[in-house]
């Protein structure tokens, strides 16, 4: 089970500080969820550790490896993987090409040049694999730009999976998902536990208390606290700063 | 969990095959065509034949980065120019054989590819049209002051290049029937690349380069291997179009060139292959007959590419896919 050591990252756009001085561990096998309300930085946050944006300053370390100047693609032959808060898909892809691009991804070399790659078996059933679990099995020969949003939720995380992540970061895995569909992703979350390291970006509050074994909050770039998801909830200080705010703002 | 007993055997772009369909019926009309030329007693029916072949396969290869890779190249002619002056220098040392002065080409459209695609690929969207151009202008006018090869007025071949050993091209419809085979094999291997582990890799990067980051793929490797081939592949058309104009001047690699390449990709719709093949053979003849009727040519073919690209997108290809769907 993996390690991800994020130690003093920082980063500013212009003179807006999106990243203050972060530092935080996600242990081994944890679930560890970050909240904090729109705009607090999380999605740069992610960016940073998954390497499409570069750090200011600061580290991340993977297993006690320095990664941080490797590029995304690196990172997720690495074992880090994430999924992104606006759904990223190949549309005119089938779910199946999809996912198998990702498997592909981390099976054998892609300077291949003649074999036809539709009938490569091997990454079509550990394709079929991971959409099983995703529950896309029926989905599998259509376009992904003809997926519901819902559909459209499940691939981007499948496509994550698809890569075999020791250490996986959701940027809001639930983004526009709700009612019965939400507690069933949340289900699927759950099954995952204990399998990888997740750091879980979430704004559904039932979501993040049954997944989470920590929570930090991040508020304007800084973590302000971390703690057991009841610790944290009784926070004065996140009350004041987030929970509250969320409690007038129900609508996200 | 599904039965690991059946493998899916799944046929993942069902849009391919009638594409192929498609090429086969355009191999067969050319195949057929010398038939025509003769019973119309009009040989130079075959000379522009063999030329339109030659595009054909110029803009299959363009078709290859841009419809697959999403990448403009706008200096793509320079490739054309390799091929042609691969043959007139090669020639001019005795060296006429068609596979010796293919290889050639071939190994000087890669070395330039694989620079100018490794700086142009640091750039997106119109910069990368733009600095394609620029390179395939520095390629032209390189060419102009090759003054040994008369420079700007070009250089008139002394024969065609041999066949081990044979002089058999100097026959205009054996030259022909190569170039068709040329098409119809790169045509074969372009087909193979698009469907391989390689071609879907380029493709998802046209789809989405973020995503394709996100799984592990860095695009920039794929996107200028892909820009490389296709290089090597237009520099095969120029060496046949030297053979059948026996001249090369600059002209072939002048910007206008690239521009009809680009012009035949789309409006035989682009990511098809097959398109590009249609589009050369719609683009040329139209030039030829339209340039019958009137000098304004031109300002007519002008006119008709306009309809085409508001009223088919996707080109001949999109118009041919909306009359067989209504037929069925
Ligand atoms: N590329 C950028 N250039 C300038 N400012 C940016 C850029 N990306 C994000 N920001 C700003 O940085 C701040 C943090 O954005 P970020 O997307 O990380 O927030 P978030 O916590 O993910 O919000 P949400 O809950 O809405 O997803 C916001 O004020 C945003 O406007
Ligand atoms: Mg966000």
């Amino acid at each position: 089970m993996s390690r991800l050591d994020i130690l003093n990252l920082s980063k500013s756009f212009g003179a807006l500080q999106v990243t203050d001085n972060v530092t935080l561990t996600v242990e081994p096998g944890e679930v560890h969820a970050i909240i904090g309300p729109n705009g607090a930085g999380k999605t740069t946050l992610v960016a940073q550790l998954s390497g499409q944006l570069k750090p200011d300053a600061g580290t991340v370390a993977l297993d006690g490896r320095d990664i941080t100047r490797l590029s995304m693609p690196d990172r997720v032959r690495a074992g880090l993987a994430r999924s992104f808060q606006i759904t990223q898909v190949l549309p005119s892809f089938t779910v199946l090409e999809n996912v198998a691009l990702a498997v592909q991804a981390r099976k054998g070399s892609s300077f291949r040049f003649f074999a036809p790659v539709a009938t490569e078996a091997a990454l079509n059933d550990a394709a079929m694999r991971v959409l099983d679990g995703s529950g896309l099995t029926e989905r599998a020969d259509v376009p992904a730009r003809a997926l519901s949003h819902g559909e459209h939720r499940h691939l981007e995380l499948a496509l994550a999976l698809a890569t075999d992540p020791r250490v996986l970061l959701l940027d809001e895995p639930l983004a526009g998902v709700g009612g019965a569909e939400a507690d069933a992703f949340v289900d699927r979350l759950r099954a995952m536990k204990g399998r990888m390291t997740m750091l879980l970006i979430e704004h559904d509050m039932d979501a993040v208390f049954a997944l989470a074994d920590r929570v930090s909050v991040l508020v304007n770039g800084a973590i302000i606290a971390t703690g057991a998801p009841e610790d944290v909830r009784s926070d004065p200080q996140v009350r004041a700063a987030y929970l509250g705010e969320e409690e007038e703002a129900p609508a996200c | 969990m599904t039965d690991a007993t059946a493998p899916t055997p799944r046929t993942a772009a069902p849009a391919v095959a009638p594409r192929v369909k498609v090429a086969m019926i355009l191999f067969a009309a050319f195949a057929l065509f010398p038939l025509l030329a003769f019973a119309l007693d009009d040989p130079f029916l075959i000379v522009i034949g063999t030329r339109i072949l030659a595009y054909a396969i110029a803009a299959m290869a363009l078709d290859l980065i841009l419809g697959y890779g999403a990448m403009v190249s706008f200096g793509h002619a320079a490739y054309l120019g390799f091929g042609t002056y691969a043959v007139a220098i090669l020639s001019s040392y005795g060296v006429t054989d068609i596979f010796a002065q293919t290889l050639f080409a071939v190994a000087i459209s890669a070395v330039f590819a694989f620079v100018t695609g490794a700086i142009s690929l640091r750039t997106k969207g119109v910069y990368f049209i733009m600095i394609t151009l620029a390179f395939g202008q520095m390629a032209f006018f390189f060419f102009i002051s090759l003054s040994a090869y008369g420079g700007d007025d070009g250089y008139g071949l002394s024969g065609r290049s041999t066949v081990l050993g044979s002089n058999m091209l100097e026959n205009d419809t054996t030259l022909y029937y190569a170039t068709l085979v040329a098409l119809i094999a790169l045509f074969v291997l372009c087909h193979r690349i698009v469907a391989s582990r390689f071609g879907r890799v380029l493709t998802g990067i046209r789809e989405n380069p973020t995503r394709m980051e996100s799984i592990g793929f860095p695009p920039f490797r794929y996107q200028l291997t892909a820009f490389v081939i296709s290089g090597c592949i237009t520099a095969v058309a120029g060496v046949l179009l030297a053979n059948q104009a026996q001249f090369v001047s600059p002209a072939f690699m002048s910007w206008h060139r690239s521009g009809e390449l680009i012009v035949m990709v789309v409006l035989g719709g682009i990511g098809t292959l097959s398109g590009a093949i249609g589009g050369a053979v719609a683009a040329l003849l139209l030039e030829e007959v339209l340039g019958m009727m009137t000098e304004h040519w031109r300002l007519w073919f002008g006119i008709f590419l306009v309809l085409m690209v508001l009223f088919s997108p996707r080109g001949l290809t999109g118009l041919f896919e909306q009359i067989r769907g209504r037929r069925e």
